[in-house]
């Protein structure tokens, strides 16, 4: 009964969706207060039918109903509560269904934060939020339903692939998801732009908050995903380049390409058609690489599953959408004047420059991952595109971005001399050049080195921002705290952002001098590598709740003494008859000493030694970058549902 | 700075960051192409000693784990239905790595007709079969899908007797 509910709820929520499309737009368009006022009810009615439709899903899931197709396929008796609940979202149903729910989320967030929008603009947001939905529900109803029934029952689940049941994993769809599904409010915005035919900067201080909310979950969700391939997938490595780690990039580098032009269209009016442009976009590669993925037309291994009659709806629906936001924006882009003169060197003009490497970066990552399947259709040629070739082509053009990324929020806007602006980052410089040279005449290579330099400057440049408004060190050490206290908290935020970005590129780095060794251990025995002596001491078997567990206890010395003991272990499930490898992790904040346990040969284990020098930093780093966007998010002037008011020209910024 | 000028700044910035963009990327394609290669590929075409990957389904009953010491390697054979290819691992095999069932690997053709792989990946999913071997194994008749499960992956390379094998297909 509990799955019926949902799946009605499921499809109440479509038709609200249709009438949130319709009449609200409808609405705006023949200015109809009364139509437009539907707007915030229907979202927020289409948002409760939804969270009807999950709970259901959830409820069959947590009862064991194995009647429900999905729960049956996915689900065991014995599966722990917690991925009983997260495992409703581990599959290719559930996480269609929890897409759409994450879209409704955001209906629900305009309506209920979007009091002070101009009345049409948000009944059109709205309104094509509901559009988009309405897509997602028609596909999840038709060609993916979560609350298919099956009879007979089986007698027990197939439980969910072992790789998944993971506490890092079990949270990593949602926030994905959240910062991909986000992108659709910049989206509708810029949609609803081009049918008002009026950008200003109101619509700039409306978009900036969504897009940086996006922005930080996303930044949050592929650094998650990133973490658990580190941990669970055992490979000792955190980005494969695989299609769908792509897919999750390409939306972020539009992304915070959005982010950083939509300053330049709140302050200064200018790049409007742009920035339209790229709020089309990202959301585009939002769906297109979800979706790709999803229909298996790119082949992964994150790839759920191969069905051809949801790979063509879901051309369909990407078509529909991409090329419709499209075409409208072909029509209506004209109408949207350009205002706001710059000169190149001006804080518009590294703006720009951080856009067209931004997008040179996505271009290129884009090229890599669909390469092989233009190949494949017009050439016949099965070929892949692999790691060398994306670092290859992301590597050097991210070095100036990087460099850029510093220099830029001193310059000032409309006009900027540079030599101020590198004058007061002399110390970062020195100690940047510094590092760079003692990496390069250590052990690093010349693009680690280059990173390595490339990070320091970046972490000390974006404090430079700081030293600089507060006059540390110029003035007394009180009026320092004075104006440090004084400080926006969108400056911190920028600070936070940028030497976040730097301590993840310098763990990008540090990984590159990452050692491995496969070795033959038996128990007893012990092998040297990284500096380090890994001593095996036994090994044991040990029971799961739904696996049998084979564990490996290890000593790490290091001059004879004790660093660490560790327990790599190795996991097998009986209903999926599937292993997963659990690696142990010993790490100091500056690297990580990561071991695998392999098959047993004889009695000997096979194990894989890494040493991974600043690991930790990538994902500390990807954090201070969410948590610099979440500071910012918190500054008044950038919140979401900020009143829109009247500000003084150029308040927003003081010029070096 | 009038709006022409601007407008040419932002083209040039464009034109610089995208042709730099196209550069590399060209650059980089002619060198790190990876082909993917099928058992039978191999046993027709010179390689030149290029990296490669390879992909089909591991045959049953062709996994030895060496329990040297010095060199802990695992041998395998990666068939497609008409031709297979021994290949060695120096590493930790992947946990879903199955007999019977998919995997790809990434390495290169020694000269004595072995594979020497840098690294293995298997399929997610169990059920999975690449799409070279289910035509090849349905264009030969031996499998009609309406009719069942796919024969066992040891008997693919010896499906087709008529066509004469390679030598290496040889166990």
């Amino acid at each position: 009964m509990i799955p019926e509910l949902g799946h009605f709820a499921l499809a109440l929520a479509c038709a609200i969706a249709a009438a949130q499309t319709v009449l609200p737009i409808w609405g705006a368009h023949r200015n109809d207060a009364r139509l437009m006022a539907a707007a915030p009810a229907l979202a927020l009615g289409q948002l409760l039918a939804l969270l009807a439709a999950a709970a259901a899903l959830v409820w069959a899931s947590v009862a064991d109903d194995f009647t429900v197709q999905n729960v049956a396929e996915n689900s065991h008796t014995l599966k722990p509560l917690l991925y009983k609940v997260t495992g409703t979202w581990g599959n290719h149903e559930g996480s269609i269904l929890l897409w759409g729910l994450i879209l409704a989320l955001c209906g629900g967030a305009v309506a209920a934060f979007g009091r002070g929008l101009p009345s049409a603009l948000r009944a059109r947001v709205i309104g094509v939020l509901g559009g988009s939905s309405v897509g997602f529900l028609l596909f999840c109803l038709l060609a993916s339903n979560p609350f298919n029934r099956i009879w007979p029952p089986p007698f027990d689940g197939r439980d969910m692939n072992p790789l998944l049941q993971d506490a890092g994993l079990a949270f990593h769809p949602p926030i994905l998801y959240a910062g991909y599904v986000g992108f659709a409010v910049p989206f509708a915005f810029a949609v609803a732009a081009l049918l008002e035919g009026r950008i200003d900067a109101a619509w700039g201080r409306w978009v900036r908050p969504w897009t940086l909310a996006s922005w930080c979950l996303l930044t949050g969700g592929i650094a998650l995903g990133s973490w658990w391939a580190y941990y669970e997938l055992g490979w000792g490595g955190f980005w494969f380049w695989d299609p769908v780690e792509n897919a999750s990039l390409l939306p972020w580098l539009t992304g915070t390409a959005l982010l950083h032009s939509a300053i330049v269209v709140e302050k200064r009016e200018a790049l409007k058609v742009w920035t339209v442009l790229l709020a089309i976009g990202t959301f585009s590669l939002s769906l297109s690489g979800t979706f790709l993925v999803r229909s298996g037309i790119l082949n992964s291994v994150h790839a759920f599953a191969n069905d051809p009659t949801r790979g063509v709806f879901i051309l369909g629906l990407l078509g529909l959408v991409i090329g419709g936001s499209l075409l409208l924006f072909a029509f209506r882009a004209p109408v949207l004047a350009a205002s706001g003169l710059f000169a190149p060197l001006s804080r518009e003009g590294a703006l720009v420059l951080n856009n067209v490497l931004l997008c040179s970066i996505a271009a290129v990552v884009i090229t890599g991952t669909l390469y092989p399947l233009v190949a494949d259709f017009v050439f016949g040629a099965k070929i892949s595109v692999g790691a060398p070739f994306f670092n290859a082509t992301v590597l050097p053009l991210s070095i100036p971005l990087l460099l850029a990324m510093v220099v830029a929020p001193g310059l000032a806007w409309k006009r900027a001399r540079l030599a101020p602006a590198l004058i007061r980052l002399w110390w970062a410089a020195i100690v940047a050049l510094a590092v760079g040279l003692t990496a390069a005449l250590g052990p690093a290579k010349a693009f680690p080195a280059l990173a390595f330099g490339a990070a320091a400057w970046l972490i000390l440049g974006s404090f430079a921002e700081i030293v600089e408004r507060t006059r540390l060190f110029r003035t007394s050490l009180g009026e320092s705290w004075v104006r440090f206290a004084g400080l926006r908290l969108s400056v911190f935020g920028t600070t936070l952002g940028h030497a976040g970005m730097g301590v993840l590129v310098a763990g990008v780095a540090g990984m590159s001098l990452a050692t491995e060794r496969v070795v033959l251990l038996h128990p007893g025995e012990s092998a040297e590598s990284a500096g380090y002596t890994w001593a095996l001491d036994s090994l044991r078997d040990e029971a799961g709740p739904n696996y049998a567990e084979r564990v490996a206890t290890m000593r790490i010395l290091r001059n004879g003494e004790l660093v660490a003991r560790m327990e790599p272990s190795r996991r097998s499930f009986p209903v999926q008859k599937m292993t997963t490898t659990e690696a142990a992790i010993h790490t100091n904040g500056m690297a990580d000493i990561y071991a695998v346990l392999g098959e047993e040969r004889e009695g000997a284990a096979l194990m894989r030694l890494h040493y991974n020098p600043l690991a930790p930093w990538i994902w500390v780093g990807a954090l201070i970058m969410s948590l610099g966007g979440g500071l910012s998010l918190l500054d008044r002037r950038v919140r979401v549902g900020a009143p829109t008011r009247a500000r003084s020209a150029g308040s927003g910024v003081q010029p070096a | 700075m009038t709006r022409k000028r601007r407008r040419l700044w932002i083209v040039l910035a464009c034109v610089g960051g995208l042709g730099s963009a196209t550069a590399l990327g060209l650059s980089a394609f002619s060198d790190n192409l990876v082909f993917f290669v099928a058992p039978s590929d191999l046993a027709q075409h010179t390689t030149n000693g290029r990296t490669l990957r390879l992909g089909g389904l591991v045959e049953a009953g062709s996994i030895q784990r060496s329990a040297d010491k010095a060199s802990p390697v695992s041998r395998f054979r990666i068939t497609d239905g008409r031709a297979a290819v021994d290949v060695t691992y120096s590493g930790i095999l992947p946990d879903l790595f199955r007999e019977g069932q998919g995997a790809v690997t990434l390495g290169r053709l020694l000269p004595d007709g072995t594979f020497r792989a840098s690294e293995v990946l298997a399929k997610h999913d169990e059920t999975y079969m690449p799409r070279d071997v289910a035509e090849a194994l349905k264009k030969n008749g031996q499998w009609r899908p309406e009719e069942g499960p796919p024969p066992p992956a040891a008997t693919w390379n010896t499906l087709e007797p008529a066509k004469p094998t390679p030598t290496r297909t040889a166990s």
